[in-house]
């Protein structure tokens, strides 16, 4: 039997990528935040993951308004980047792993999930840079990406993510032999870029949503999108692939580790690391 | 549901007054349409059909009259990115502040 081997959850906001790309990790603007995926690589190195499920939002590279799926889940042998339009590196392709796709395609159908499934998807800035924060090597596992709708509302709900997490996990622990599966999602956590509210950061309600997804994710599942765009800003409903994250663990969950810092660019920043409990 | 204050919420009825303009802005993911549209603005508009309205929004730079006119934030980004203007640069536009003070404001977040 397959192994939840953990979660993972980290912004992706774009300039992270940028200040890789311009070798500014060391700055000491950036510095802060990418101290705090160290003790994130020793413990990657540990778990040794086979495989990776990412669930993401898609920035308007894969998907646009002409079809919009609320959920997507990537089936494809190989997942390229591609430009996005404001100068992020292109990074080199993804390894997928398709039979791993189709069997959680399978799982998230029977689970009354009605999906979009991508033989052809590419992947943006949510997927390539916590990539690169976690294997900054360059060796990251197969991913299997789930790309959630934040773009355009109605969303789905934060109770519908957890469940869908919970289908990720029902999936994992179905698989037959002893592959090491690791959830990471990505986003979050509070901002906002657009509107006259622009720079909105909540660091209370940030620090609350951490404690209330690890020991209390009714908590979470019963935020609504509204309460959630009000709480942690329009681009902070990208909590919800945190959400779809946790739902992956099971019942019960353990902090590992958890960086906080506000800001990077426009966004409260964190990486937070789980083990099934 | 209270509106909440200085949000705009992109909806079906934004999606849908907004298409053209975000189909153009979708368009900027390409390095040759991006060139394109540099060289005319105008009729890079026209070509995808955007409306008076979007087409003054888009000439004046104004975010905040872009998203009034169904504007996505994350297709938005594309052009901003073709005029070099950062996230913290449109944030200070939008909320009427120096960008150095936006920046500020985004440090005191955290204290």
């Amino acid at each position: 039997m397959a192994e939840c081997v953990g979660g993972i959850a980290t912004s992706h906001v774009p300039a992270l990528g940028g200040a890789i790309a311009k070798g500014l990790k060391e700055d000491p603007y950036w510095r802060p935040f990418f101290d705090g995926f160290k003790s994130v690589h020793a413990w990657l190195a540990a778990k040794r993951p086979d495989a990776v499920v990412v669930i993401y939002n898609d920035h308007g590279l894969n998907f646009f308004l002409d079809k919009m799926p609320t959920f997507a889940v990537g089936a494809a042998p190989v997942y390229a980047n591609a430009d996005e339009g404001w100068g992020l590196p292109v990074q080199t392709p993804y390894q997928g792993a398709p039979e791993l796709s189709w069997r959680l395609i399978e799982r998230l159908v029977a689970d009354e999930f009605d999906i979009t499934t991508c033989q052809e998807m590419l992947v943006d800035h949510a997927l390539t840079v916590p990539v690169q924060m976690l294997w900054p090597a360059g060796d990251p596992p197969p991913v299997i990406p789930v790309a959630v709708n934040t773009v355009q509302h109605p969303l789905p709900s934060a109770a519908r993510c957890l469940k869908l997490g919970r289908s990720i996990g029902r999936f994992i622990a179905e698989e037959a032999g002893a592959k090491r599966i690791l959830v990471l999602a990505t986003g979050g956590l509070s901002h906002q870029l657009d509107g006259e509210r622009a720079g909105f950061i909540n660091k209370p309600f940030d620090l609350e949503f951490l404690d209330n997804l690890v020991g209390h994710p009714e908590r979470v599942g019963a935020l609504t999108t509204h309460q959630i765009v009000e709480q942690a800003g329009t681009q902070g409903v990208e909590l919800l692939m945190w959400a779809a994250m946790r739902g992956a663990l099971g019942e019960r969950a353990r902090r590992v580790g958890q960086t906080y810092h506000i800001p990077i660019s426009n966004t409260a920043a964190c990486v937070l690391t789980l083990e099934p409990a | 549901m209270s509106a909440i204050p200085g949000t705009m919420i992109f909806d079906g009825a934004a999606a849908m007054k907004g298409y053209a303009l975000n189909k153009m802005c979708f368009s900027f993911n390409g390095a040759a349409n991006r060139a394109a549209f540099l060289a005319d603005e105008a009729a890079y508009c026209r070509r995808y059909g955007l409306t008076a309205e979007q087409t003054a929004a888009v000439a004046a730079r104004d975010v905040l009259a872009l998203l009034r006119v169904g504007g996505n934030i994350y297709y938005l980004a594309k052009l901003a990115g073709i005029l070099g203007l950062s996230v913290q640069d449109i944030g200070a536009q939008q909320t009427g502040v120096t960008v150095e003070a936006f920046k500020q404001k985004l440090i005191e977040a955290g204290y």
